[in-house]
């Protein structure tokens, strides 16, 4: 039998606006994630982090730091990156490549001014003079699954605002949270349209920020500070334009969830808590569809009357998420850290009750046109 | 034709045949020679079974909005200027999705399902691109 990783160690940079640089805010996120872990700098072996660091991916951080790792990954599929990144460490751990892997990201997108979800999408690649030509955003590509899930069954603008509802009490219960004062759904309603139908409070915030992982082999159980959180099952997936013929309503998340979940041995009704990439609303709506938490074109009920904030039967993104935490533009990384503290109990406030199994689910790029998905299954010690 | 400040392709070897059609006026898709799949966006291989065996055919240039998006605020050049604007994914009769613009037409008024024709944007001497309105 393959050995089951183990998160031992999670850090998320708590400044959502920085003076701190890229390289500055992964360091002091790696140091910090490893005294969580109580492990050190001489325990890293294996370095993941994404090509969106300054320079060539891993190269520039990996000399900052002065680290030596014998394994390194640079995927980067957008957001979900270091979710994938957790499922690859484990891969490189099970093979006896590393035993102790170190992820980081940071990113200064609110003090440089990047306009994230409104800024021309050109990926400088064959595909744009097909889409970048016709005034692509990103709320633009998420939007179109939007207006389509909304002909095809009837969701409303009312249960979409019903996740930024949610998901804005959970972050009033956290303290590094970008926003943290409550909204109404007439509120979300009442804010700017920025691409059709999708409000300003349908869009998640630009911040600063960063974080890092520890991912270790079950042979260091013993050696770690806290007990760690077990990696039950992990897998990912790319959706895209498939030719030209395309059920933009089905996420990645259709294949990625149900393959960690078998891994794992579960179902979605053994899920505590879940952690969902919500660059917008309707990214958490198709979600939680595609990973069997409720049929597909019911998510708009689902995600209606609390059921999934806390005390409901499926607390979401306890953290604030993107939509009221923080989102630099990779968010990944937090999903876990917030689901590996779930089920380590130290959430205070918002700590979800008796929690056991937290599924954690990335979705990097646009849901309009490509994106990967990226899913874990974590479980307490 | 004023100055176009929107994004302009890059055309390459591969996607020639497709934009000297858009300058004369004619919306191409291609057909696996290997396979007979359609596809679009046009490129080297078939998506369907990757081989290289593939031949432009002319689109009828209609079809249906499949899903769209009226964008209000956005940083994209040239769009900044005309804003609301239609981004959207059209169905052609030739059962592949096109991504597009829907033009000349109130935006208050698309809709999914809203029968539309290609039309031409002459966007420069010998250089056209492909949008979308009300058939």
């Amino acid at each position: 039998m393959k050995p089951q990783a183990l998160i031992a160690g999670v850090h998320e940079f708590p400044e959502r606006k920085t003076a701190k640089s890229m390289l500055e805010i992964q360091a002091l996120s790696a140091r910090a994630a490893l005294e969580d872990a109580g492990l050190g700098k001489k325990d890293v072996d294996g370095y993941f982090t994404v090509a969106a660091n300054p320079g060539i991916g891993p190269l520039p951080i990996v000399d900052y730091l002065n680290l030596n790792p014998k394994y390194i990954d640079g995927t980067t599929i957008g957001g979900s990156s270091f979710v994938a990144h957790v499922n690859h460490a484990a891969a490189a751990i099970a093979e006896g490549r590393c035993r102790v892997a170190l992820i980081t990201y940071g990113s200064t997108s609110r003090s440089s001014g990047v306009a994230v979800g409104t800024r021309e999408r050109i990926s400088g690649d064959y595909l744009d003079q097909f889409e970048a030509l016709y005034g692509t955003s990103t709320v633009g590509l998420y939007a179109m699954v939007a207006r389509r899930h909304m002909h095809e069954y009837g969701t409303t603008s009312e249960q979409l605002a019903e996740i930024a509802v949610a998901t804005r009490t959970h972050a009033s219960l956290n303290p590094l949270a970008l926003y943290r004062d409550p909204i109404s759904v007439k509120d979300v309603l009442a804010s700017p349209m920025i691409s059709a139908p999708l409000h300003l409070l349908d869009c998640c915030v630009i911040t600063d920020g960063g974080g890092a992982l520890v991912v270790v082999h079950p042979d260091l159980a013993r050696d770690l500070k806290k007990p760690p959180v077990r990696l039950l099952g992990s897998a990912e997936a790319i959706a895209h334009t498939s030719g030209g013929r395309r059920d933009f309503l089905v996420s990645a998340a259709a294949e990625s969830g149900p393959r960690a979940l078998a891994e794992a041995g579960l179902s979605p009704r053994d899920v505590s808590m879940a952690m969902i990439y919500d660059s917008f609303t309707i990214t958490v709506l198709v979600t939680l569809e595609d990973l069997g938490f409720c049929k597909k074109g019911q998510g708009g009920a689902f995600v209606s009357g609390g059921r999934i904030a806390l005390g409901g039967e499926l607390p979401i993104n306890t953290d604030g998420g993107g939509l009221s935490s923080n989102h630099p533009g990779m968010r990944g990384i937090f999903l876990v850290v917030e689901a590996v503290k779930q089920l380590r109990g130290e959430c205070g406030e918002r700590q979800v009750r008796d929690c056991r199994v937290a599924l954690v689910h990335g979705t990097g790029g646009a849901l309009g046109n490509r994106h990967s998905g990226a899913t874990l299954i974590l479980g307490r010690s | 034709m004023a100055d176009y400040a929107k994004p302009l392709p890059e055309i390459t070897a591969e996607s020639k045949p497709f934009w000297d059609a858009c300058a004369r006026h004619e919306l191409l898709v291609q057909k696996c020679r290997a396979c007979g799949t359609v596809q679009y966006y046009p490129r080297g291989v078939c998506a369907a079974c990757w081989s290289a065996d593939v031949e432009w055919t002319p689109s009828a240039g209609r079809g249906r909005v499949y899903t769209f998006t009226v964008t209000y605020r956005t940083q994209a050049r040239g769009f900044r200027d005309e804003l609301p604007y239609v981004l959207a994914w059209i169905e052609l009769e030739e059962g592949v999705q096109v991504m597009s613009n829907i033009v000349a037409v109130d935006p208050a008024k698309v809709a999914v399902g809203l029968p539309v024709r290609v039309t031409f944007d002459d966007v420069k001497e010998g250089f056209s691109i492909p949008k979308f309105t009300a058939a």
